[in-house]
């Protein structure tokens, strides 16, 4: 087989890596919490750094009325299926399609992916601002307004006595060798089909 | 310039400690000088940084054990054994209090002794800690995972219970000792006939290796002597025990002239190997008797008492080869083996040297049948066949010896208040520190094992005097630290220590530190009276019982308004902390509650016992600082009439739990 399919199929195979490792990574650090708080973000589920810490984020955060993380979201029932079509798809790509398609299927993945992105952050922003009103502790910002508690989407971010570390984790590196390896099978089906 | 200048300051600094005033020259402040500056590099432990050792030192009076870093003196933590602790609960809450039950009923307060860390392969293995209760003879055993009192156990047909708790190198058994020999079984008889009627035991508790569970495995019966201290044979004395006596008058009155009349007291020698053996052959008598056994289960939280009613005994005088004496001058107190297994230095107390006999030679005597006489049917064993040699002068009032593995000993001298080193085999005393004053025990961590950390002494002394800032009559007891890896011992530290110190075991920290239970997992939890969310709290009444199964996370209880009990009633509050966090311990206290506070550690239920007496609506709240809104953490109960109608509600922000 071609070097360029295999790199195809494998790349696009890289996405079911997701079901094992998780995307994303939220600590919060604090002078109490020398060892940080930490949640993992996966596509199906969010669960503990160490043992207990989304309980005790959730115990920390009520101080301030935010939600507790919930412990499903309609997210965890869409993802898993479009990860699954998408490898699928890929790999009949990586099959039967020209070196076109790899790039239409890495294309659509990105777009995906950067769907994906916008829809953590409407997430955060909405975990970060939909507050009880009869929050223990109610901060203003100094422009009056109500102050937030959104993490950062990347990077960090100081919140009153945490700072927020908000960075990818194994899954979304997976993801993004897997993505990368389709881009390159693109380039190398088209060197191929130049030297046939 | 700076340098120059700092440089001068430091000299001229040196010259004035170093040339002293009269302070300097009265031993007292005999630490001050040029080394000073060194000794407080050597104790200082940065902030955040962690002590190189732990040190477990006895409570003594207290009844507790006092948890401190080496080398900084520093305490961490006492951990409640035999005295109740209204602090922690301990002794009070419905689940520590079987643990101080005994055949007597339950007592509130014992006499703590003699640390001892549990072994493997004749190294401290930071598992357990093992400590005697001298009053009521007890030994409790100590988790190094939870820093609790996980088992205490009663020694039967004992008083006194002194020579105790050491445990052999692995862990085979840990003994215990009669100090105050006592009519066997206990019976109604003249005091002044004790002698020949009273009786000795030595008690062999063996260890399960997995859960640590004691066993009362058998007692050696012995003549009504005095047994002091111990220690157990290690390498090639491994299954050999070592007690020493004093009282071999068998006074039973004025014991400070008349049990110090004998020149020559003993060593016992127990071989518990054959012990052992005699007990898997049948060979044994089964006594009746009486003693409690009191556990904690790390499932349901809570100890249980279970009485006992049988030992298995051997009797010393009719069995052959069991026990030699071997003679030791002068009332002998310590008896501490060596690394190697190979001497046995007995401290007599009133002798004007220090005995040491060779293991080598005693099995040889043995053999040879070099014996000196029999007491009641125990060989006494030739003082020249046994004895290897010994320190000369020493100094006045040997009490404790132990090594730090480079071929040294030390000795600590109550009367002369000092700590001697001398070498192993030579016998020649190479330095001696004062202490202030007169020390009873050290410790060397390791140092009862074949593998002493031959770093760091702890001498514990007696009296403090004007040692430390003065408080009334009553003034605190001191430890004192001293850097043994010279030729030289330097005094490096005093620290206060609580109740007294009797005698203390010491570990790298590496053996626990990382090792520790940080919270209770509370799926685990299987409290009979558990309740693992707020849905699930409740307030049951069975008859004038009523059981509160009730809550707490940060901040606030549930159910935390209560209505419906009455005066007369009893009431129990049945507490889970739903925490699942390291350090988020709540505790509660009821207003006019005739007992101590709760202490709960995350993923733990106890229990707290109230009889409302009054009319009237009563607050109950957290007492440990949980969080930013802990002085929000509070309820109330109202309690109505006797027999008042008032229905029975249980709520959380006026909404019914269930």
């Amino acid at each position: 087989m071609k070097k360029s399919r295999i790199l195809m199929i494998v790349g696009s195979l890289m996405l079911l890596s997701l079901f094992i490792y998780p995307l994303w990574n939220i600590q919060l650090e604090a002078p109490q919490y020398p060892i940080p708080l930490g949640m993992y973000i996966h596509i199906n589920k969010i669960t503990d750094e160490q043992p207990h810490d989304v309980k005790n984020i959730n115990l920390m955060n009520h101080y301030v009325g935010m939600q507790e993380i919930p412990e499903h979201m309609l997210e965890f029932d869409l993802f898993p299926p479009i990860i699954i079509g998408m490898a699928i798809l890929g790999v009949l790509i990586g099959f039967k399609g020209g070196y076109k398609w790899f790039l239409g299927w890495f294309i659509l993945m990105s777009a995906l992916g950067a769907a994906g992105m916008y829809d953590f952050y409407l997430w955060e922003y909405e975990y970060g601002h939909n507050l009880d009103p009869k929050a223990i502790m109610k901060f203003i910002n100094p422009d009056g307004t109500q102050m937030g508690f959104q993490p950062p989407v990347f990077g960090s971010k100081v919140i009153l006595n945490f700072v927020a570390h908000s960075y990818p984790a194994t899954g979304a590196y997976t993801l993004l060798t897997g993505m990368l390896m389709t881009l390159i099978a693109f380039f190398i089906g088209k060197k191929e089909l130049k030297k046939t | 310039m700076l340098k120059q200048a700092l440089y001068g300051l430091a000299m001229a600094s040196f010259v004035l400690t170093s040339c002293g005033g009269p302070a300097a020259e009265s031993g007292k402040k005999a630490t001050s000088g040029a080394l000073s500056g060194s000794a407080a590099e050597k104790v200082y432990v940065a902030p955040g940084e962690y002590d190189e050792f732990y040190a477990f030192i006895s409570g003594g009076f207290s009844g507790q054990l006092a948890v401190y870093g080496l080398p900084s003196g520093r305490l961490f933590r006492v951990i409640p054994v035999f005295s109740q602790d209204p602090e922690k609960g301990y002794g009070y809450n419905e689940e520590t209090k079987p643990l101080l039950n005994t055949s007597h009923g339950f007592v509130p307060w014992g006499d703590a002794h003699h640390p001892d860390i549990s072994q493997t392969a004749g190294k401290v293995d930071g598992r357990w800690v093992f400590i005697n209760e001298n009053n009521t003879p007890r030994i409790a055993r100590v988790s190094l995972k939870t820093f609790e009192t996980e088992e205490i156990i009663e020694i039967p047909n004992s008083a006194g219970n002194h020579s105790s708790s050491f445990v052999t190198e692995n862990s085979e058994y840990v003994v215990a000792g009669t100090r105050f020999s006592v009519p066997v079984p206990q019976r109604d008889m003249p005091i002044n006939e004790a002698k020949g009627n009273f009786k000795g035991s030595l008690s062999f508790l063996s260890i399960d290796q997995e859960d640590g569970d004691m066993d009362l495995a058998f007692q050696i019966r012995m003549p009504g002597f005095d047994y002091d201290l111990s220690h157990p044979g290690r390498g090639k004395s491994h299954g050999w025990f070592f007690f020493t006596t004093y009282n071999t008058e068998e006074a039973h009155t004025l014991l400070e002239v008349n049990a110090s009349q004998n020149d020559k007291d003993f060593i016992a020698a127990v071989n518990w190997k054959y012990a052992e053996q005699l007990i898997a052959e049948g060979k044994f008598e089964e006594e009746t008797t009486n003693y409690a056994e009191n556990e904690w289960d790390h499932h349901t939280h809570m100890a249980t008492t279970t009485m006992k009613k049988k030992v298995k005994v051997l009797d010393a005088s009719k069995i052959p080869g069991l026990v030699y004496f071997l003679p030791t001058p002068k009332s002998p107190h310590g008896c501490d083996v060596s690394p190697d297994g190979e001497y046995i230095i007995g401290s007599g107390k009133l002798a004007a040297e220090l005995t040491a006999h060779s293991f080598t030679k005693m099995l040889k005597a043995i053999e040879d049948k070099a014996f000196d006489g029999e007491q009641y049917g125990i060989p006494v064993l030739q003082y020249e066949a046994v004895n290897a040699g010994a320190v000369k002068n020493p100094g006045l009032g040997p009490l404790h010896t132990e090594f730090d593995g480079k071929g040294n000993a030390y000795t600590t001298f109550f009367i002369s208040s000092e700590v001697v080193k001398w070498k192993l085999g030579t016998w020649e005393v190479v330095d001696r520190q004062p202490c202030y004053y007169s020390v009873g025990h050290l410790m060397i961590p390791g140092g009862n094992s074949r593998e002493p950390f031959g770093k760091y002494l702890v001498a514990m002394n007696k009296i403090t005097k004007d040692r430390y800032l003065s408080t009334g009559p009553e003034v605190c007891q001191s430890a004192q630290l001293y850097d043994i890896t010279g030729e030289k011992m330097e005094l490096l530290l005093d620290f206060p220590t609580i109740g007294e110190p009797h005698y203390a075991a010491g570990c790298p920290k590496d053996l626990i530190h990382d090792k520790t239970t940080k919270l209770f997992k509370l799926e685990e939890n299987n409290h009979p009276y558990v309740t693992k969310s707020e849905r699930e709290a409740k307030v049951v009444r069975e008859g004038n019982d009523v059981h509160i199964y009730m809550t707490m996370i940060r901040s606030h209880f549930a159910p935390d308004n209560i209505e419906g009990v009455r005066v007369g009633d009893r009431v129990f509050f049945h507490i889970t902390n739903l925490e699942q966090d390291y350090d988020v311990p709540h505790g509660f206290s009821m207003i006019g509650a005739n007992t101590a506070e709760l202490l709960i550690m995350p993923g733990r239920t106890e229990t707290s016992m109230w009889y409302p007496k009054q009319v009237g609506v009563w607050p109950f709240y957290c007492t440990d600082f949980c969080s930013a809104l802990h002085q929000e953490m509070q309820g109330y109960v109202r309690v109505s009439p006797k027999g008042a109608s008032t229905p029975l509600t249980w709520t959380l922000d006026d909404d019914p739990l269930q």
